[in-house]
């Protein structure tokens, strides 16, 4: 079973990101890169199904700040067995659109059984790549899935919808999944077999150079949202704060 | 093309979702300014009832045996014939998760431009501004679609529920393609598991986040929500973690509550949280970080610690 994760590398959260000064997108020099937090529960879920049902991992992604080395070793620490790059002459800011048209070429010459990919990524903003990548390849898709089991070329996937509940989906391969959660949590990749991977792995370059359809939405002004309101935030040390809680809530009539 | 508005709607366990009734509320206000009609899009089987509880200008509802239960395939298909048939300017999804299976798929099939995460949405002149809440919210980007239609999928919240409810006449039809050999089928609902106390029917809650740092501080959470009568609710990566039960989860995939007193114990506030909280009648919140996104939306806030906080209202409880 050929099984593929599509993943993003994209602007860090963890650090205030700043806008250009034309205020019209992220100031990209300011950022770092990382995975995807999705596409990492992906990887794991990929890496899940190859060892409960067999088959090879691939993992694919667009280089676009030419830092996608580092995420491609640490999922082959993880499990993966081969890693893909999409190159070209690139510039940060790749949309949705853009990312899925690619992916799924490089995909199409993959003969895959089931393509994983990140349910959503933070950045977005004209749609997820995984509906996508099922429409370039005409395959299903099902998306918010926290769990995926393999066996006689269906798919038996867990969605999550509002109020807890779960629906219970059997998919024919191939299919197309976008992961919200795998079933295990991420496993950790030890740096020093990262390190060892970094040595001797060959990652497969596809280079791309093109000018084909977008995202096709103009992308007019980038700002921090403005808040409407804010807390009244509660003076003094833990105790005084302690306080003055309890006596809103007394106040509340809720004690 | 149509001046018309698409609202693609939800119904989830035979129960019209809020996000339905959010988007026909707003797309009634947009169709209005353009000479369009507002139209409510429902699939399902049997659910004649559910589809004419909407404000719309106009209601199509589409019945199948096989759109009784959210399948993507047999629903991707049918939208994509009705836009295609009856080219809507604008199509409308929520961002919730049988929206973001349909919405970006369509935009690829269609080829008409999608922005995600809507929370604003507005025409001025011929043209659609949406303002998309990306970078989990820390960014609201301002965007124009190219070309005469477009797709936009809608966060829950944004927009009025009233507006949206009403009572139309229904045009039901037969699915406008055929819906037999499909790859995907839906299998059984899975509800969530009963036996626990319901965190919607509490009126005090006081909820613990990534924050709490780990499993033995959940306790401390414990003890303070009995000194206080309340219960216990998590954010995400807490029942993730399995610290507490899913049926304590609040938010898009969790449940909604609205208690009058919400107590937030390291919850930064990200919009999947908030989407299920923000209409508690009283949030205070306790959060290391000044900058989190929760003090937009709590009444009372404090940076202070929150273990330092929480053992000094133990004692004054006690």
């Amino acid at each position: 079973m050929n099984i593929v994760v599509a993943i993003k590398h994209i602007p860090s959260l963890a650090d205030e990101l700043e806008v250009n000064d034309e205020g019209t997108n992220l100031d990209y020099d300011m950022v770092d890169f990382v995975l995807n937090e999705f596409d990492e529960q992906a990887i794991e879920q990929a890496v899940l199904v190859k060892e409960a049902s067999g088959g090879a991992v691939t993992v694919v992604g667009v280089d676009v700040i030419e830092e996608l080395d580092g995420v491609l070793h640490t999922a082959l620490a993880k499990g993966a067995d081969k890693a893909v790059k999409i190159v070209g002459d690139l510039e940060p800011g790749i949309d949705s659109h853009t990312h899925a048209r690619w992916l799924a070429d490089a995909i199409k010459e993959m003969d895959a059984d089931i393509i994983l990919t990140g349910v959503q990524a933070a950045d977005d903003l004209d749609g997820q790549i995984g509906p996508m990548l099922a429409a370039h390849l005409d395959m299903p898709y099902l998306g918010v899935v926290t769990g995926v089991e393999v066996a006689h070329r269906v798919a038996t996937l867990y969605k999550e919808y509002a109020g807890g509940m779960m629906g219970k989906y059997a998919v024919s391969l191939p299919l197309v999944v976008g992961v919200q959660a795998a079933t295990k949590p991420p496993r950790y990749a030890p740096i020093s077999k990262i390190r060892q991977i970094a040595k001797t792995a060959v990652i497969e370059e596809i280079e791309v150079d093109d000018d084909g359809p977008g995202a096709a939405v103009m992308l007019r002004k980038m700002s921090p949202p403005v808040s409407t309101g804010h807390a009244n935030m509660l003076p003094g040390d833990a105790e005084a704060v302690a306080e003055k809680i309890i006596a809103i809530i007394k106040e509340r009539g809720l004690l | 093309m149509s001046n018309d508005i698409f609202v693609v709607t939800e119904c989830l366990d035979g129960k019209v979702s809020d996000i339905s009734y959010e988007m026909v509320g707003k797309a009634k206000e947009l169709a209005a300014a353009s000479g369009g009609q507002a139209v409510a899009v429902m699939l399902g089987s049997d659910m004649a009832e559910q589809a004419g509880t909407f404000a719309s200008d106009a209601t199509i509802y589409v019945d199948d045996p096989a759109l009784a239960h959210f399948n993507p395939e047999a629903y991707g298909k049918v939208v994509e014939a009705l836009a295609a048939a009856r080219s809507p300017r604008l199509t409308m999804f929520g961002s919730t998760s049988m929206g973001m299976d349909m919405a970006a798929w369509l935009s690829v099939k269609a080829e008409r431009p999608l922005i995600a995460y809507v929370n604003s949405l507005s025409a001025e002149g011929d043209e659609l501004v949406a303002t998309s809440q990306v970078y989990a919210g820390k960014m609201a980007a301002e965007c124009v679609p190219e070309g005469e239609s477009a797709i936009v999928t809608v966060l829950a919240g944004a927009f009025s529920v009233e507006a949206g409810q009403g009572g139309m006449a229904v045009e039901q039809i037969a699915a406008p393609v055929p819906l037999d050999g499909l790859k995907t089928r839906f299998v059984e609902m899975i509800m969530p598991a009963a036996g626990d106390i319901d965190i919607t029917a509490q009126e005090k809650l006081v909820a613990v986040g990534r924050g709490i740092g780990s499993e033995d501080n959940v306790e401390l959470a414990e003890e303070l929500a009995e000194a206080l009568d309340a219960a216990v609710a998590a954010s995400r990566p807490i029942t993730d973690a399995g610290w507490l039960p899913k049926t304590r989860q609040v938010g898009k995939s969790g449940l909604a509550v609205k208690p009058k007193l919400y107590l937030m114990l390291g919850i930064s506030g990200a919009p999947e949280h908030l989407e299920g909280m923000k209409d508690s009648s009283l949030i205070i919140a306790i959060n290391t970080d000044e900058n989190a996104p929760i003090f937009d939306v709590a009444h009372y806030g404090t940076t202070e610690d929150l273990f330092d906080v929480a053992e000094a209202m133990l004692e004054l409880l006690e």
